[in-house]
């Protein structure tokens, strides 16, 4: 089994110099409100790439998707189900005392879709606070490039399930 | 036809045989190097638009409905340049045997092969069970993707007419056999969307007036491969009343699930005339005026 990333993906896909770029990129659309460093380094890595390669980070993303922590495996009752991806996906998020956020997502291996939007997700919103994710535009799934690449119909489950990560956010941290 | 069919006794007993093969013919033809050149194509069409990136049968090549098969801008399938330039750049010509598989018991592989069949590309068949039954059976997958040398496709201008069903035309065809494949809670207006998807798309729920409720799933067995022969006629003949002469019109929310019925009717049953009307609920349930029936029968 050859692996995909052989081709463009991160091994080689130039994201740890990624960051210093950021500010730069984003600036250019004076609409929008910046993304989070993380999630703004990712949109940097993917905006370099063409459509092809960005799917296959997008199947790194998916690839790397952790499991689930012990304490929510078989308790389907403590996650969120975000019925507008196309395939089941299940999500819950932990606020800490000090406003950290932790997110955690699950879907089977069948969605790789569903599971890289996740693993954008996950990894760009890393250890931001309570306000932090809070403040992230709600148009964030939009700036990957990502709707050449999976069309923009796909991109509805990313809209909704960062949607449903700041809902329960919010009503985690009040 | 390029390459030989598949003759599994199973599938002799079908309408059209060749238009199915078996995981054990594939594979067969896979082990003496005969996928990937002129003759034989296979293609991978699934939902999920990175599944085949996760792994798929040697040699397979990806088609994705949404990106390669429909119009990017209108509601409408490709025109004749765009899938002549889908279909050579994965190394299929006119002639070539195309086998295409997929993911949710080959729905978007019956989708993808209807509309092969608008554009009159001749010999195109599914892999019976589609990619799970390939996966349960504990055969190769790889991350390969296989270098691909394009070839000239003619530009051939589609003709809708003979399998393709629009609004109007499912308007004027009420009163006649209508088949609703989607599933009860979607016919009977409950459900806007398949259960445990999204319940958006639709202003209305409910079912064309007439039309019989048959969900897709029907026609399959356990393993997703199609049921044999008399089981579907049980089905279709006895207990829906159908006929092969019947004029026929299959819907569902956007014509994938009413694809694979379309297949089950014209290539394993012999249906003469059977249109898929692909506009169906996503279209139907918004459309301002059109008659509409609501509850379980």
């Amino acid at each position: 089994m050859i692996d995909g990333r052989a081709n463009g993906g991160r091994a080689n896909g130039g994201r740890a110099n990624g960051g210093h770029m950021t500010e730069g990129r984003v600036a250019e659309d004076p609409a929008s409100i910046p993304l989070p460093a993380a999630l703004a380094e990712i949109a940097v890595d993917f905006l370099a790439m063409s459509a092809r390669d960005r799917l296959t980070l997008l199947l790194d993303f998916s690839d790397e998707l952790p499991e689930l922590p012990e304490r929510y495996v078989g308790h389907a009752e403590l996650l969120e189900r975000v019925d507008e991806c196309q395939s089941p996906l299940f999500l819950v998020v932990e606020v800490e005392r000090d406003a950290t956020v932790h997110r955690f997502f699950q879907a089977p291996p069948e969605a790789p879709t569903t599971r890289g939007f996740a693993g954008i997700l996950r990894e760009g919103l890393d250890g931001l606070t309570v306000g932090e994710v809070l403040a992230v535009p709600d148009d964030a799934p939009y700036r990957f490039g990502l709707g050449e690449a999976v069309s923009p119909l796909r991109l509805r489950g990313m809209v909704a399930m960062l949607g449903r990560i700041k809902r329960q956010v919010r009503s985690k941290s009040t | 036809m390029a390459v030989s069919t598949d003759h599994n006794s199973k599938f002799a007993d079908y309408a059209h045989p060749e238009r199915l093969v078996s995981t054990e013919w594939l594979a067969g033809h896979l082990n003496v190097g005969a996928v990937g050149n002129r003759d034989l194509v296979v293609l991978e069409s699934d939902e999920d638009v990175l599944l085949y990136d996760t792994g798929h049968i040697p040699g397979a090549v990806k088609v994705d409905w949404h990106l390669d098969l429909n119009d990017a801008v209108t509601r409408d399938y490709v025109d004749g340049e765009r899938f002549a330039q889908v279909l050579g750049e994965r190394g299929i010509d006119r002639d070539t045997t195309v086998v295409i598989y997929g993911d949710k018991s080959n729905w978007w592989a019956a989708y993808a092969l209807w509309v092969f069949t608008l554009f009159g590309h001749e010999d195109v068949r599914l892999l019976d069970g589609g990619r799970a039954k390939w996966v349960a059976e504990g055969r190769e997958l790889t991350r390969d993707v296989p270098a691909q040398t394009a070839v000239g496709y003619p530009v051939v201008e589609r003709n809708d007419s003979p399998i393709r069903a629009f609004k109007d035309d499912v308007l004027a065809h009420i009163g006649q056999p209508m088949v609703d494949v989607r599933s009860p809670g979607e016919f009977s207006g409950e459900l806007l969307h398949m259960p445990d998807y999204p319940q958006e798309g639709a202003m209305r729920g409910g079912h064309i007036p007439g039309a019989r409720s048959v969900p897709w799933a029907r026609a399959a067995a356990e393993d997703g491969t199609f049921k044999g022969r008399a089981e579907l006629e049980a089905i279709y003949l006895t207990e829906q009343e159908l006929t092969p002469t019947d004029d026929i019109v299959a819907y569902c929310r956007i014509g994938e699930r009413s694809s694979h019925t379309w297949f089950v009717l014209t290539h394993l049953l012999g249906f003469d005339s059977v249109r898929n009307y692909d506009g169906s609920w996503t279209e139907w349930g918004n459309a301002v005026r059109v008659p509409i029936e609501v509850g379980a029968k």
